[in-house]
């Protein structure tokens, strides 16, 4: 299924891939939130080249924006605001069966992995070689994403908007003062 | 290059699932759910390479919903925070009968 890639492209999606792999070791083993925070940046930087180079140059910029852009400077944003630089008092890991848990669940997917890289996808299922590339010459990297968007998915471009006004809402009912949490 | 991006995001999927299991700070386990949420991004963009743009187009709407899911998770922490003056979640038990 896969046509032919050149060396340097299977290269550079290794890397990019290997060091998202390694970003996300490091994220995930970080005990201050700040150090946590900024590898898990570094892992969206990489997943934004990765994005690039499966030809979704939109989906790149958009993970580069919102995600490493402004949902990550929110969370640094409340870490910063609750005091929360000190690791001393807040970086523990849980208990060993909980460890125990997270490996079962590690291997299960490796396991998912070795199974889907058996099967085959029926010939059916899978698009004409080039349709991608062909939408993405015909209509432009944003085209492409906004022709579906606004027409096959118009509903929930709609729906969308109404769930980010109730977030919006939400999100000011609970942070507020007069929240009811600081009438203490 | 189907294979490698999909073992790519299921290891990057387990690894948020680690974290979510292991860790009791309650932002690193939502920034935990964040890295979950990209790994099944690039599991979208990589099957919208044979299966079409409709794949991209979800991507955008997994971002909006995460926006959405980090500004109401993070107001929730803030107000727990403010209740408790923690956010290691051994000692938030509200909900617990």
């Amino acid at each position: 299924m896969d046509p032919h890639y050149p060396l340097i492209y299977v290269f550079h999606f290794y890397l990019f891939g290997v060091i998202a792999i390694a970003s996300a070791v490091a994220f995930v083993t970080r005990k201050s939130p700040v150090a946590a925070a900024l590898w898990l940046v570094n892992t969206m930087f990489c997943l934004s080249v990765l994005f690039v180079m499966l030809d979704a140059p939109f989906i790149g910029v958009m993970q580069v924006l919102v995600y490493a852009g402004a949902i990550m400077v929110v969370f640094l944003f409340v870490v910063m605001l609750l005091n929360l630089g000190h690791p001393s008092d807040l970086a523990d890991v849980r208990a060993r069966w909980w460890k125990i848990g997270a490996g079962v669940f590690g291997l299960v997917m490796l396991a998912e992995i070795w199974v889907i890289s058996k099967t085959r996808l029926s010939g059916d299922l899978v698009l004409p070689r080039g349709a991608n590339e062909d939408t993405l010459a015909r209509l432009g990297a944003v085209g492409a994403i906004a022709q579906p968007l606004f027409k096959d998915y118009l509903l929930a471009f709609e729906l969308t908007s109404v769930l980010l006004l109730i977030a919006i809402a939400g999100a000011v009912l609970l942070g507020g003062r007069k929240g009811g949490a600081d009438a203490r | 290059m189907l294979a490698e991006s999909l073992a790519l995001s299921a290891v990057l999927f387990v690894i948020g699932v680690i974290g979510v299991l292991t860790r009791r700070n309650a932002i690193i386990i939502f920034m935990c759910i964040e890295l979950m949420l990209n790994a099944v991004n690039l599991t979208f963009v990589a099957l919208s390479r044979f299966y079409g743009v409709a794949g991209q187009v979800f991507v955008v709407f997994v971002m909006t919903v995460a926006a959405a899911e980090a500004a109401v998770g993070l107001a929730i922490i803030i107000s727990l925070f403010r209740h408790k003056q923690t956010v290691n979640i051994q000692d938030i038990n509200l909900l617990r009968g």
